[in-house]
């Protein structure tokens, strides 16, 4: 047994690739045999891998997920942003670039206003919660917008740890939603061509939760709604601890 | 030959990142701006060169699209790896501000899409 684990252990990304086919396998089984296929195999995958994530979790303590249990470790490299990155790029071979360039505009403006949008509703619900100074309201509305702007922004305005922590928090709830809340709502939302996908990964801009989010509602979605969120927590980044900041800290 | 795709995958994946960064930069501030978009162009822009030695035979495009084929299980194991407990944990302000944002993003896509539809259709008239 000791050794088994050890064999695990020392090719955890063969491991990974071995769960993840497991994984699958059982979820499609799932998909056909409850929801006769009505819910999208890959999206009960990606459930059940956020599911595993949160008992890995509860188990080690750790904040990898399912990652930080040894024998699993591999999932950490399989699902980093490497390979993440890596694969999405590949997604693009063969994406219809006439409706890119037609919805080009439309994506950028949308990324800025996701941005915008999502920090607004952070920093109403930090001053709703309380908070009524200008670094602790900009840091928690970043943190609305991804869990990397929280944090880069919190850190560059000086704001407390409770405070960035949080941030992280509301961004890593933004992201977890967005994977599993997508292919529920993508129907209701018209998520089915690639001029909504655009302004889907403009608006979202968390870059898991759009890739797993499109992921789960249709695969030839992917590379439009990647390419607007590949820019959203970049302008995020740009905008939150400078206009946004200053526009919070002229109103409080 | 496969590693030929896989090749002109990675160059775009890294020149993408580089020129990312560098906007970064530019702008000053700590974060990649676009880098994979900017890797997706890339990549579009090499495969869709039909003619002269540029163009991919079949086997190569194969090591592209064995990639493409691996993003829902790198998806999978993904989501496997997210900090579901810290999120589950982090307090009612950060469930409240996550919630919302994502509600008020969903609640404006088939607005946007619109938008982003006529536009196309303009365009396309011209």
């Amino acid at each position: 047994m000791e050794m088994l684990s050890a064999v695990l252990v020392k090719k955890g990304l063969i491991t990974s690739f071995l769960l993840v086919g497991v994984i699958t396998a059982f979820s499609y089984w799932l998909s056909n045999k409850l929801s006769r296929g009505v819910i999208h195999g890959s999206a009960v995958a990606i459930a059940l891998g956020l599911l595993l994530a949160y008992f890995g979790g509860v188990y080690s303590g750790g904040n990898k997920g399912l990652a930080d249990i040894s024998i699993f470790s591999g999932v950490a490299f399989m699902g980093g942003a490497m390979l993440r990155d890596f694969a999405i790029v590949a997604t693009a071979f063969g994406a219809d670039t006439r409706a890119l360039k037609q919805a080009g505009w439309a994506g950028a403006l949308s990324v800025v206003i996701g941005v915008v949008l999502s920090f607004v509703v952070g920093a109403l619900v930090a001053v709703a919660f309380g908070y009524s100074d200008a670094v602790s309201i900009t840091t928690i509305g970043a943190g609305a917008a991804t869990y990397i702007v929280g944090p880069v922004t919190g850190t560059a305005l000086g704001a407390s740890s409770e405070v960035i922590a949080l941030s992280v928090g509301a961004g890593l709830v933004k992201s977890v939603l967005v994977m599993i809340g997508t292919p529920l709502v993508a129907k209701a939302i018209g998520l089915n061509n690639p001029y909504s996908a655009m302004v889907y990964g403009g608006l979202m801009g968390t870059t898991s939760g759009v890739a797993g989010g499109l992921a789960a509602t249709d695969p030839k979605l992917v590379p439009y709604g990647a390419m607007t969120a590949t820019f959203y927590t970049g302008i995020g980044c740009l905008l939150a601890p400078s206009i946004l900041f200053f526009i919070v800290r002229s109103i409080v | 030959m496969v590693i030929y795709g896989v090749s002109l995958l990675a160059f775009c994946l890294l020149a993408g990142s580089f020129v990312g960064d560098l906007i970064g930069q530019l702008l000053g501030i700590e974060a990649n701006v676009g880098g994979v978009g900017i890797a997706m162009l890339l990549l579009l822009y090499f495969t869709s060169q039909t003619s002269g030695r540029w163009q991919l035979s079949a086997t190569s495009q194969s090591g592209i699209q064995f990639w493409s084929a691996m993003y829902i299980p790198i998806v999978v194991a993904m989501a496997a790896k997210q900090n579901v407990v810290g999120a589950i944990e982090s307090g009612w302000l950060a469930l409240v501000a996550g919630v919302l944002a994502v509600a008020v993003s969903f609640a404006l896509i088939p607005l946007f899409s619109r938008v982003a539809r006529r536009g196309a259709q303009l365009e396309g008239e011209q």
